[in-house]
Formats: C-alpha cells, sequence, structure tokens
C-alpha cells in the first residue's frame, strides 16, 4: 500500500503499525512527533495505530523558530 | 530587580529570543550566551531519516533555558492545535507561542482563529503565549479565555520598524495591569526594545534584529542591556514629559540679578 511520508509517497507493507513504519524509515532513536491524517498520535500509541492505503504520515523534530 | 516569572518558573532576564536566521549554529551558540535570555523560541518543521533536526536540538538543549515552542506558519485552527500537541511531546512543556496567521504580506494574525484556537489549547492544558495584533479588545477576549501572558506585535514579523503603534502598546499595558505583557516582532533597533520595556512591559521577544545584525553576538549583548535599561527606567518612575522648559538650576540667589523698580 502507498502512504505520504512529509509529502512523499512511500510503498510499504502491510500489515504494518506506525511504530514499524517510522522504524522501516529511519526513524529510530529520534526526537520527533508525528501526526496521521493531520491527527497528533502520542507516542505511546504508536505500537497500537494500524495503517492504511491512502494515509498522511507528518514527522517533526525540533527547529529554529523565532 | 525583580525576576519574572511564568507557571512558576523563573525567568533570567526578559528578553526572550528566537533561534531562527543565524549565519551558523556556532554564532547562535554565541549569541545566547551574550544575551543571556529568559527563553528561547523554537519550531518544529519535518524531519528526514537523517535527523537533521537532532544536532540542533543537542545545541538548545546544552543552554538550560527554558523554550517556548511556537505554532509558526499556521493558518488554520486544527494545524495550530495538532502543531501544539506535537510541540508538546517533543519539548516537554506545556507552553506554546501560538501564531495562527491571516494574512500572508503582513504575517498579521487572524484574531478569530486566534480566539478559537487559544479557547481550544488552554481546555487541553497548554500555557497560551498568543502572538497578537495590538487590539484592545482581542486582548480582554484572550485574557477571558485564560490567557496570563499577551504578546502584541510591535510591527510585522521581521521589518525591523519598531513600535508601530505605542498609542495602542500603552493603551494595553494601562488597561491590562495584570497581564504579562511582551512586545513580539518588529523589532529592529536596541531603542526599540528599551521603548516597550519603558512603556512598562514585562518582556521583548525578539530574533531578526539579533540573527541578521551585522555582528549577531553583539547585537544580542546590546539587546540584553537596554532591556535591562528600559525596565529599570520603568520601575525608576519616567517624568510626564511637558509642553514648555522648567529651568533645572535654581533661579533663587542668581548671581547679578537686579530687581527692576
Amino acid at each position: 500500500m502507498i502512504v505520504t511520508i512529509n509529502g512523499q509517497q512511500t510503498t510499504i507493507n502491510p500489515p504494518l503499525k506506525l511504530s514499524d513504519c517510522l522504524a522501516k524509515n529511519g526513524y529510530r532513536d529520534m526526537t520527533i512527533a508525528v501526526a496521521l491524517n493531520g491527527t497528533f498520535v502520542p507516542k505511546g500509541e504508536h505500537a497500537n495505530t494500524a495503517l492504511n492505503d491512502g494515509d498522511d504520515i507528518e514527522i517533526v523534530a525540533p527547529m529554529q523558530g523565532g | 530587580m525583580k525576576a519574572l516569572h511564568i507557571d512558576n518558573t523563573i525567568l533570567q532576564s526578559r528578553l526572550f529570543l528566537g533561534t531562527a536566521g543565524y549565519p551558523s549554529p556556532e554564532v547562535l551558540g554565541w549569541a545566547i550566551e551574550a544575551a543571556k535570555p529568559g527563553l528561547l523560541t523554537v519550531s518544529l518543521r519535518r524531519e528526514s531519516a537523517a535527523g537533521k533536526g537532532q544536532d540542533f536540538w543537542s545545541i538548545i538543549k546544552g543552554f538550560n533555558i527554558p523554550v517556548l515552542p511556537n505554532t509558526a506558519g499556521c493558518y488554520g485552527v486544527e494545524e495550530a492545535i495538532t502543531t501544539a500537541e506535537m510541540a508538546r511531546e517533543v519539548f516537554k512543556t506545556n507552553w506554546i507561542k501560538l501564531e495562527v496567521l491571516g494574512d500572508d504580506y503582513t504575517l498579521q494574525p487572524d484574531p478569530f482563529r486566534l480566539l478559537e484556537a487559544t479557547e481550544q489549547l488552554i481546555s487541553k492544558g497548554f500555557t497560551v503565549f498568543p502572538y497578537m495584533t495590538d487590539d484592545l479588545v482581542l486582548g480582554e477576549r484572550l485574557a477571558a479565555l485564560g490567557c496570563d501572558i499577551l504578546m502584541p506585535w510591535g510591527a510585522p514579523i521581521g521589518s525591523g520598524r519598531g513600535l508601530n503603534n505605542p498609542y495602542a502598546l500603552k493603551l494595553l499595558r494601562e488597561r491590562m495591569p495584570g497581564e504579562t505583557l511582551v512586545v513580539d516582532a518588529g523589532i529592529g533597533a536596541p531603542s526599540h526594545a528599551a521603548a516597550a520595556m519603558e512603556m512598562g512591559y514585562d518582556a521583548v521577544l525578539l530574533n531578526t534584529a539579533i540573527a541578521k545584525a551585522t555582528d549577531p553576538v553583539a547585537m544580542a549583548g546590546a539587546f540584553a542591556q537596554t532591556i535591562e535599561a528600559g525596565r529599570a527606567g520603568y520601575l525608576a518612575g519616567i517624568i510626564e514629559p511637558q509642553q514648555s522648559a522648567s529651568a533645572s538650576t535654581p533661579a533663587i540667589d542668581k548671581p547679578f540679578w537686579h530687581q527692576e523698580n
């Protein structure tokens, strides 16, 4: 199935949880936060959150800001 | 001088410093050391698998200064709320500088969406630092929702114009004496920050004026001094301007004076 990660379409093999997707795409041991289809998903729920075809995942990290 | 408290956190300075736009991470670090700010503003942006945001966060954490994450660039209520929720998890703070913009030319806050987002975020346990225009009624509405801190703009973000509307800013200070008021955005010169502090503002938040200065580190030091001086001047009681001159040297016993018949 195809999901979008930070605006880029990516093919992943189902069934897959959000935590698996993050790990497979290189986001291990990082200070990040995640939104799925525009809704914040707390870190504690990543392992229980199933992904579906067409999901839109935003992964953010600290950055400079004013 | 009495320190500024926010949510039982004692801030070491009334200079709030943005972390964006410096020539290099090293210069950012030196500017922080020179400014000794009370808090640092930070943001969230998309992270790559290479972890480009992780190094920045390591630098900031090393200063052990409270951080204020923002929702910079948000135009909608929902995206601002989601951004705030992500910021709370990443930065482990309930503080959020709430930006909900309404115009992409001036980056003017949208007062209506700002109110809506503020109400929702307060219900979710956030301490909201709303980036707002200098409108008194908006300030009163935000305070009624539970904001103890208001951050009116001095001028559009990054413009360096200073305090565009001193009358409105003074009015906010006079009419809302119990609020923590912070001039946020538009500051260009140290004198602009001093003017805000002399009005009785509790702090000044700036970024571009330091980051884009010819010498950001020297400018950081200049702002630190002027903000402290402005606060001290306000507390000392600034005289009211007068229309006419008033000689400071006593006229009594002036030599060569003779009463005319």
